[in-house]
């Protein structure tokens, strides 16, 4: 069997994924990384986007939101704000979260001060994170 | 001697109390598991999040950052955090008394003090005082990550301004669920982490981006962790408290209820007695 590193989640409501796995995808700070066993000490913020990761022929998604990782120890440790997993999240929800965020967004286009773009912006982000989590799982 | 009937309406209204409080009881203790619970599932994310922080700030040079930046006090911005709902025993005074007491020693300091009330309980309470700048209130039956994201930003913003040169957290900790205990923690500056296994790796990690880029997304973050993990305490402390306070009321009106039946077959026996002298008394007459 190939070497395999142990992937963390946890989030404030506790661990998402304590498992051993074969590959983890990420998406970095400065663009989507992967890691593998016996990595280099490694740390990195994170972006809200998709974690995927491979055991075996199995694959799985997660949505996650910003945060930061560790690579130490063969062990890679994601430290972010909520996590879900692909096959769990409602697609018409995030479909919903997705339209009014661009409405939010081109409200705030045409200057209309009572809306906090960058909290629209984290909003579609998250939505569109979801809707791709849920499409892959 | 109060009449049967009054002691007897006292009774029930006594046992109703009591029916109440011991369903508040059964409730707080309750909730008080599912915030221990909470607070339990918090506890690795803190404890990662204190060692990758305590790895990083042993590497890099800490003074460079706005938000650790150590200045002289002549504003302190205090984060009082206490429940929405009352009925929990002195734990919420013994918060405000604590705030109270740190106004007053920063006053005869010459010190400027802004409050920021958590809960709706020290709001109501320390408003009087005319130094609250902000409140949060109904938030703590189930709040959430960003409520306290909220918070801390609205801190730290107001820090980095200049407007506080110090911000402290007064919160109620939770020892156990005997003991909560008022406690007063620095929040800004963010002091650096000491860590006990001093550098083991750190200087070997690959950092992306740069330490210093890292530290700005991190110690923001850092303050979100450290305003939750207060209200996570205070969340579970104030329904500890309230089970002992509810407790305590539930003894105390068996003991009136108690005492209560005393009285009341004391007065009934009385009464009887009374009866029957008169009837005695009446028989003796026509003799």
């Amino acid at each position: 069997m190939a070497q395999q590193i142990r992937l963390e989640v946890v989030t404030p409501s506790g661990a998402a994924v304590n498992e051993d796995v074969d590959i983890v995808n990420a998406p970095g700070y400065g663009g989507d990384f992967g890691v593998l066993a016996n990595h280099a000490p490694f740390l990195s913020t994170i972006k809200i986007g998709l974690l995927s990761y491979e055991q075996g022929n199995k694959r799985e998604n997660l949505m996650i939101s910003g945060g930061f990782c560790e690579v130490s120890n063969n062990t890679i440790t994601f430290l972010v704000e909520s996590a879900e997993f692909g096959k769990q999240i409602d697609v018409d929800r995030a479909m919903k979260a997705k339209e009014r965020a661009e409405k939010r967004l081109a409200q705030t286009a045409q200057h209309d001060e009572s809306i906090n773009r960058t909290r629209a912006e984290a909003a579609l982000q998250r939505a569109l994170a979801r809707i791709k989590a849920s499409k892959i799982a | 001697m109060p009449s049967l009937k009054d002691v007897k309406t006292k009774i029930s209204g006594v046992k109703k109390t009591s029916q109440i409080t011991k369903a508040m009881n059964m409730v707080a203790s309750a909730r008080l598991r599912s915030a221990q619970e909470k607070m339990e599932n918090f506890r690795p994310y803190t404890s990662k999040f204190n060692e990758a922080m305590s790895n990083l700030s042993g590497g890099s040079n800490t003074s460079s950052f706005p938000l650790m930046e150590v200045r002289d006090l002549k504003n302190l911005e205090i984060v009082v955090i206490t429940s929405d709902r009352g009925l929990c025993g002195s734990f919420n005074s013994n918060i405000i008394k604590m705030t109270l007491k740190k106004v007053a020693e920063c006053e005869a300091k010459g010190v400027g003090v802004s409050l920021v009330c958590v809960g709706k309980k020290g709001f109501q309470l320390l408003k009087k005082t005319g130094k609250v700048r902000k409140k949060y209130t109904d938030i703590m039956s189930s709040f959430q990550m960003f409520n306290a994201r909220e918070i801390a930003s609205d801190v730290s913003e107001n820090f980095l301004s200049g407007k506080a040169d110090r911000v402290e957290v007064i919160y109620g900790e939770f020892k156990s669920v005997a003991v909560q205990k008022p406690a007063v923690k620095p929040f800004l500056p963010v002091e650096p982490i000491q860590s006990d296994v001093t550098n083991k790796i750190s200087g070997e990690y690959i950092y992306e981006p740069s330490t210093e880029e890292i530290m700005d997304v991190m110690q923001p973050l850092y303050l979100n962790v450290m305003i939750y993990h207060a209200m996570l305490e205070v969340g579970a402390s104030e329904h500890a408290a309230r089970m002992t306070a509810m407790d305590n009321a539930t003894n105390a009106c068996k003991d009136i209820v108690d005492h209560l039946t005393i009285v009341y077959n004391k007065a009934r026996q009385a009464a009887i007695t009374a009866e029957l002298m008169d009837i005695v008394g009446g028989a003796e007459a026509l003799k």
